[in-house]
C-alpha cells in the first residue's frame, strides 16, 4: 500500500515550496491535511487561519491578486462548503489560487457524513475557469503539485484522499495536465475513473479480463478541463461506458462523462459513485455497503452488462 | 458498559438537585466516553470529557424534557454545536432513557444511530445535525424565534467550542440573538482552550471572550464549567435574564478527568486512548 495522497501533497509542497511566492493556509487541520510539513519548512510563509474557512478563500484571493502563489487547504466538505467566497473572490477574480481539499469521499470512515466531501467536485465544478484535480496515488499527487506550483495560472481545486492508495503508476511517470491516461487497453468497454477508487476500476478489470472482457481503463486526474477527445475515442470504440468515483454521481465525474458523450458520442453509461449522504462506520464497511471497493465496482458493471 | 437509568426527566422545578448524585453522573459518563471511544477506535475525548458538568447540568436537572417522548412540542432545545464532542451527549441521552445504554457500544459503526457526529434523523434526542462547526448557534437562533412566533415558553440551549467561535458564521448569529430579544436562548462555550492544531491562544486568539459577547449585546456570566453547582447557578441565572440572550463562558479544562490528557491538550483532541491508556483512564476515574 502507498501514501494518501495528502500524505504526497504534504510532502510535495516542503519540496516545491522552496518558491518564495507559495503560500500556505490552513483552516486548523493541518495535522490532518499534511500542509505541516510545509510549516514545518517554511513557517514564514505558512499561515494557520484557525477555523476560518470563508475568510481564508478571501484571504488567499488577496495574496494572489498580489502576486503570490496561495494554497488554502482544509477537508474537501468544509473549503468546497463556502462556494460564495470561491465563485465570487476566486473564480470571478480569476485569481490565481489552488483551494486543497483532503479527506474527500465516504472513504474517511468513522467520522461520518459531516466530514465527508460527497459534491465538492459538482459545486466547484461550474465554474468556468476552474480547474480541478484529482490524483490518484503518490507520483501522480507529487507530479500535480509540482505542475501547480510551476506552471499553472488560475483558479484550481485539488482534490486528495485520507487513505492510503496502491500504486497506478511506476517510476518515469509523466503527468500531463488535462489528458487522460490509459491503464489497460480493451475494445469491451470503458471503465473511466478517478482518485482512490482507481484501485477498484482496475481489479474490476482484471476480473474481467479473466472472464475474456476486456477493458480500456482511463485514469482521470483532470476531472476540468476534461480529455473530452479520449472520452469519445474510447466510447467509440467500445460503446459501453462505467464511470467510478467517491463522489456523488451527480456533478461529478460520472456527470462530466455523461455530458460529453450526449453532445458527441452517445453511448451507453453507468456511473458508479454515491447517490446519498454518507454515514460511519469504517472505511472497509462503508466501500463494501457503497459497492466502491473492487468486488462492489465488478459486481455492478457484471449486473450491469448483463442487464 | 456501564449502564443505570439513573433518572427519567429532570427539570428546573426541582428546586433542589442532589448534588452529590449529579457529581456521581458527571464521574460515571467521563467513564462511559473513555470506554466508548476506546471500543469505536477513533472519535475526541478532550471535549467530550470537558463538557460533562454543563452537560449533566442541563439533562440532569435544567432542560425540561422527556425521554420517553423526545418530540414533544414543549421540550426545551439543546443544540450541540461542536458536534465532535457528541459522545459526552450519547452518554446523557443512554443515562436519562432515550435508548438502551449498550448502544454506546456500537458508536461510530455501520447503521448505528450514534454516527461520529450528531445526526438528528438517526439518534433520538439529537436536536440538530452539526458536525461542520459555526452552524449550531444560527440553528439555535432560529429555534427561539420558532418559539417566540408561537407564543411557547420552552428555551433553547447551544454549546459552542472556543475553537469553533473563529467562525464567523457565529458572530452573524451573536448579532442577530440580540436584536430579536431572544431571551429564551442561552448560548454555553465551552471554553477548554484547544483547538485541533494546538491551543486557540497560539493559533488564533479569541481573547477577551467575555468583552465580545458583552459588546455583541448578551447578558454574559463566568463560570468554572467543570464546577456542576457553578453550571447550575448560571443556567438559572439565564431563565432570570429577561431582555436579552445569555453566554455562560464556562472555563474548562479539555480532557477533565484523565491526567495524561490534561497534560497534553493537543495530542487529545481527536485520538482515541489505546488499550493500556483505556485502563489507565479508567483507573484513575474509577478511584
Ligand atoms: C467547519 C469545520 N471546520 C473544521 C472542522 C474540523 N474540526 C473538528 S473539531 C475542530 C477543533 C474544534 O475546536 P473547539 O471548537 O475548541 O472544540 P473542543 O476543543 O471543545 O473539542 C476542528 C477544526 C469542522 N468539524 N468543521
Amino acid at each position: 500500500m502507498g501514501k494518501a495522497s495528502r500524505a504526497s501533497f504534504g510532502m510535495a509542497l516542503a519540496e516545491f515550496g522552496t518558491d518564495p511566492r507559495v503560500v500556505i493556509l490552513d483552516a486548523d487541520l493541518s495535522k490532518s491535511t499534511k500542509s505541516a510539513d510545509f510549516g514545518n519548512k517554511f513557517p514564514d510563509r505558512f499561515f494557520n487561519v484557525g477555523i476560518t474557512e470563508a475568510g481564508m478563500i478571501g484571504t488567499a484571493a488577496g495574496l494572489a491578486l498580489c502576486g503570490k502563489i496561495p494554497f488554502c487547504c482544509s477537508f474537501a466538505c468544509f473549503v468546497t462548503g463556502r462556494y460564495d467566497q470561491i465563485r465570487v473572490s476566486v473564480g470571478y477574480t480569476n485569481a490565481n489560487v489552488r483551494i486543497v481539499g483532503t479527506h474527500a469521499g465516504v472513504a474517511i470512515g468513522e467520522d461520518g457524513y459531516s466530514q465527508q466531501g460527497l459534491e465538492d467536485i459538482a459545486t466547484v465544478r461550474s465554474l468556468p475557469n476552474m480547474t480541478i484535480l484529482q490524483p490518484a496515488d503518490h507520483l501522480e499527487t507529487v507530479a500535480a503539485v509540482k505542475y501547480l506550483i510551476q506552471e499553472h495560472q488560475g483558479p484550481v481545486y485539488l482534490r486528495l484522499t485520507r487513505q492510503n492508495l496502491n500504486e497506478v503508476h511506476s517510476e518515469g511517470y509523466t503527468f500531463q495536465f488535462g489528458q487522460a491516461d490509459r491503464l489497460q487497453e480493451g475494445s469491451d468497454l470503458t471503465i473511466i475513473a478517478t482518485g482512490g477508487v482507481v484501485g477498484s476500476a482496475l481489479y474490476a478489470a482484471k476480473a474481467l479480463a479473466e472472464k475474456g472482457v476486456q477493458a480500456d481503463v482511463l485514469n482521470i486526474h483532470t476531472i476540468r478541463p476534461i480529455d473530452r477527445e479520449s472520452i469519445v475515442e474510447s466510447a467509440a470504440r467500445t460503446g459501453r461506458v462505467v464511470t467510478v468515483e467517491d463522489h456523488s454521481i451527480v456533478g461529478g465525474l460520472g456527470s462530466a462523462v455523461a455530458e460529453v458523450l450526449s453532445e458527441e458520442q452517445p453511448t451507453r453509461l453507468l456511473r458508479i459513485g454515491m447517490t446519498e449522504y454518507g454515514e460511519s462506520g469504517s472505511p472497509e464497511d462503508l466501500y463494501q455497503k457503497f459497492g466502491l471497493n473492487g468486488p462492489g465496482v465488478l459486481a455492478k458493471i457484471e449486473s450491469w452488462l448483463e442487464a | 458498559m456501564s449502564s443505570g437509568n439513573q433518572n427519567a426527566s429532570c427539570c428546573s422545578c426541582h428546586p433542589t438537585p442532589d448534588i452529590d448524585q449529579l457529581k456521581e453522573l458527571c464521574r460515571l459518563m467521563r467513564i462511559d466516553i473513555i470506554k466508548m471511544l476506546h471500543k469505536a477506535g477513533s472519535g475526541h475525548p478532550g471535549g467530550s470529557l470537558s463538557a460533562v458538568e454543563m452537560i449533566v447540568a442541563l439533562y440532569f436537572h435544567h432542560l425540561r424534557h422527556n425521554p420517553k417522548e423526545p418530540l414533544w412540542q414543549d421540550r426545551d432545545r439543546f443544540v450541540l454545536s461542536k458536534g465532535h464532542a457528541v459522545p459526552v451527549q450519547y452518554a446523557a441521552l443512554a443515562r436519562a432513557g432515550y435508548f438502551d445504554p449498550a448502544l454506546l457500544d456500537t458508536l461510530r459503526t455501520l447503521g448505528s444511530p450514534l454516527q461520529g457526529h450528531p445526526d438528528r434523523l438517526r439518534c433520538p434526542g439529537i436536536e440538530a445535525s452539526t458536525g461542520a462547526l459555526g452552524q449550531g448557534l444560527s440553528i439555535a437562533v432560529g429555534m427561539a424565534m420558532a418559539a417566540k412566533l408561537d407564543q411557547r415558553d420552552y428555551r433553547v440551549f447551544c454549546m459552542l467550542g472556543d475553537g469553533e467561535s473563529q467562525e464567523g458564521q457565529v458572530w452573524e448569529s451573536a448579532l442577530n440573538a440580540p436584536t430579536f430579544k431572544l431571551n429564551n436562548l442561552c448560548a454555553i462555550l465551552d471554553w477548554n482552550l484547544g483547538q485541533l492544531d494546538g491551543l486557540v491562544a497560539d493559533i488564533q486568539p479569541i481573547e477577551p471572550v467575555a468583552e465580545k459577547w458583552a459588546a455583541f449585546n448578551w447578558h454574559v456570566v463566568e463560570i468554572d464549567g467543570n464546577d456542576i453547582e457553578q453550571c447550575l447557578a448560571a443556567l438559572q441565572e439565564a431563565d432570570r435574564t429577561t431582555d436579552r440572550p445569555t453566554m455562560i463562558i464556562s472555563r474548562t479544562i479539555k480532557g477533565k478527568g484523565v491526567s495524561f490528557m490534561e497534560n497534553d491538550i493537543p495530542a487529545w483532541h481527536g485520538v482515541a486512548p489505546n488499550k493500556d491508556q483505556t485502563e489507565a483512564a479508567l483507573q484513575e476515574l474509577q478511584g
